[in-house]
């Protein structure tokens, strides 16, 4: 049995990002990070190989600077690391990603589960997973706040879901992909003794080639990057005692018609 | 015959407001590719929405309340979307871009090999080639996209980005069922319970939204005796939000709010939470009580049309942001505001 994850690095929520003069992407030297989302994947990734006797293995698309999730990944504890990257999937879609996620998951073989973080904080509107699961063909749990039970055996799961609207139990049949909340565990720091394995591994790269898949037509891009419209720096202080202050909010909100 | 297709989302039977906004953001496209607006209503209650689909925009509706399509599952949902797209070769299929929007129209498009543009701001269409903007690394850059080619493009829109047609009641549409592309026996999964949480929060939607952060801890009212440390400020908290955020959101008719440090502390629930970790809005007005305004908060709320900030501490990066400021304790402040706008609102 085998549990992969996907994971990438994203620049550290707190970056300054900006399109610089050359109209690329910049986040200066701030510090590359695990898409915050996927510590609890990584987490659940391990927790549930244990359950099942299995390995976890990190997968990460893209190019280089995404093996530094990786060995976060392997610090952390996961078994196995590996990076896809091919020429052909620079400027790619979310399709050609999740066809070549899909393809990753087949060549490493005997998966029941493919754990996700909830969503990329950087370009992400969460895509990529339920992609993958169609790619793949399996049943797909997003939001998943708790795994109630799974029998890797049986090959069964049961899965508490968080909806906007309240808490949903569903029961369904591996293999499948999972999203995951943040409520769903509490990720480990990696340790020294990991950091230090991580440093020394070598992660393997696969090619489409090594994949065996080709991609789909890529229709959808990103023609530009835009730095925001200058924000209304207009600022009012308003003072005064409280029922002042009250007041002459109000009146301002009523001036400005947002009441 | 070709047309555009908008997924009308249902909760219960109940249409979601931005499924009419979508349903704005498809005719713009039926009108400039010459062809229909389809509404597509699944689920129980089909009929009785499709009906307001067409006061909405829709000249037709394909429907299908099939009891395998009762509650939302993906497969269910997304295996008859994709049959519907592969027979009739739609030229778009738009939907909000809320959690079951994104998943369905993301599943669909792997599917049929089709191009997605996910959370788009806007659009805009030129001779039949159709770009979108989106808001990426957590609103800090926007980004322009294109769709360069495929049969059927898919879209979903951001809360709030699009206008609803005005719905107009003596509109009908021309209504088809269609079957279910697959059977109770073929679907993997099995909703076993539903637990509604209380106090639903839509915060996407809403036009005015309180937010409340760490600072509700320092609520003047003392914690019943035996309730010390942490457990007092979050009883405190609690308190605040109950009995002096809440009532203000009530008169304004807003949503509550929370930062991060307000919902990991257990202040209130993560439902509430905006930021890079949370909900994003774009309300016409945010009203930050007692939250320094952190770059993952901001990243929230940034669009916001006008920020009030509530701060005791002048220096706080929140008023780097706000229109309005008021520095002062926000247990004093707010039932102030309360008060006064109840007067001023006639409420
Ligand atoms: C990966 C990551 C993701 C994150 N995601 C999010 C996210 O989605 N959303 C989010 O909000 N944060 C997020 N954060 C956390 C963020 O960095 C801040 O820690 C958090 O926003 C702080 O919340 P706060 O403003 O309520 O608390 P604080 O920063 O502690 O501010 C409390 C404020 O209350 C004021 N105050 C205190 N008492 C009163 C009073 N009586 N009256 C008036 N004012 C008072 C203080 O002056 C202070 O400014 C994230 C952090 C990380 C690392
Ligand atoms: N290129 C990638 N390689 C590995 N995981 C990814 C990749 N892109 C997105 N993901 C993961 O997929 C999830 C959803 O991402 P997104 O669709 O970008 O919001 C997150 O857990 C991401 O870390």
């Amino acid at each position: 049995m085998h549990v992969i994850v996907f994971t990438r690095s994203t620049p550290d929520t707190a970056a300054k990002v900006e399109v610089n003069s050359s109209g690329n992407v910049s986040w200066g030297d701030a510090a590359l990070v695990v898409n915050p989302w996927d510590e609890y994947a990584l987490e659940e990734g391990i927790l549930q190989a244990k359950a099942g006797g299995g390995k976890a293995t990190v997968i990460a698309i893209g190019a280089e600077l995404h093996g530094e999730a990786l060995k976060h990944s392997l610090a952390m504890g996961l078994d196995d690391a590996a990076r896809v990257w091919d020429a052909a999937l620079e400027n790619a879609d979310s399709l050609a990603y999740a066809t070549a996620a899909a393809a990753a998951v087949k060549k490493v073989g005997d998966v029941d589960l493919v754990i996700f973080g909830r969503e990329s904080i950087d370009v992400g509107t969460d895509q990529h997973i339920y992609q993958t699961a169609r790619k793949l063909g399996w049943t797909m749990l997003s939001y998943v706040s708790k795994i109630l039970a799974v029998d890797y055996a049986a090959k069964t799961i049961k899965v508490e879901r968080l909806l906007e609207e309240g808490k949903q139990v569903v029961t369904a049949t591996l293999p499948a992909v999972i999203s995951v909340m943040k409520d769903i565990n509490e990720p480990r720091y990696p340790s020294f003794i990991g950091i230090r394995k991580a440093s020394k591994a070598v992660i393997p790269v696969w090619s489409l080639a090594d994949l065996g898949v080709s991609l789909p037509p890529v229709n959808a891009q990103v023609t530009k990057f835009k730095n925001l419209p200058p924000r209304d720096t207009r600022f009012e202080l308003i003072e005064g005692t409280p029922e002042e202050q009250a007041k002459k909010l109000i009146d301002r909100l009523l001036e400005e018609k947002v009441l | 015959m070709s047309a555009v297709y908008v997924w009308i989302e249902t909760f219960h039977g109940q249409p979601l407001s931005v499924s009419w906004e979508a349903l704005g953001a498809g005719r713009l496209l039926a009108d400039q590719f010459g062809v229909p607006l389809t509404a597509l209503v699944f689920g129980e209650n089909a009929s009785a929405v499709a009906a307001e689909a067409a006061a909405h925009g829709a000249n037709k509706a394909l429907i299908s309340d099939d009891a395998t399509l009762k509650d939302f599952r993906l497969e269910a949902y997304a295996a008859l979307l994709t049959k519907l797209v592969s027979e009739n070769a739609p030229k778009a299929v738009v939907a909000g871009a809320t959690s079951r929007g994104r998943e369905l129209l993301a599943a669909s498009a792997a599917d049929s090999d089709s191009p997605l543009l996910g959370d788009v701001l806007s659009l805009s269409v030129d001779g039949g080639s159709v770009t979108a903007e989106r808001a990426v690394y957590a609103g800090k850059v926007l980004s322009e996209n294109a769709i360069t080619g495929g049969t059927t493009m898919f879209v979903t829109v951001r809360s709030r980005a699009f206008k609803a047609l005005a719905p107009d009641a003596s509109a009908s549409a021309e209504i088809t069922t269609v079957a279910p592309a697959l059977t109770e026996s073929q679907l993997t999964t099995k909703v076993e319970s539903f637990e509604e949480s209380v106090g639903t929060v839509n915060l996407t939607d809403a036009a005015i939204i309180v937010s409340g952060g760490r600072g509700m801890a320092n609520n003047p009212k003392d914690a019943p005796s035996g309730v010390t440390g942490d457990q007092a400020s979050a009883w405190k908290a609690q308190d605040g939000f109950a009995n002096v955020i809440k009532p203000l959101a009530d008169v304004l008719g807003a949503a509550v709010g929370a930062s991060r440090a307000a919902v990991d502390a257990g202040y209130i629930p993560y439902v509430h939470q905006v930021g890079q970790t949370g909900k994003t809005v774009a309300p016409d007005l945010y009203i930050a009580c007692g939250i320094s305004g952190a770059i993952q908060h901001q990243a929230g709320m940034r669009s916001s049309k006008i920020i009030v900030a509530i701060n005791k501490d002048g220096e706080s990066p929140i008023f780097k942001m706000a229109r309005y400021g008021l520095v002062g304790d926000l247990y004093q402040i707010i039932p102030a505001i309360t008060l006064e706008a109840k007067k001023r609102l006639g409420k």
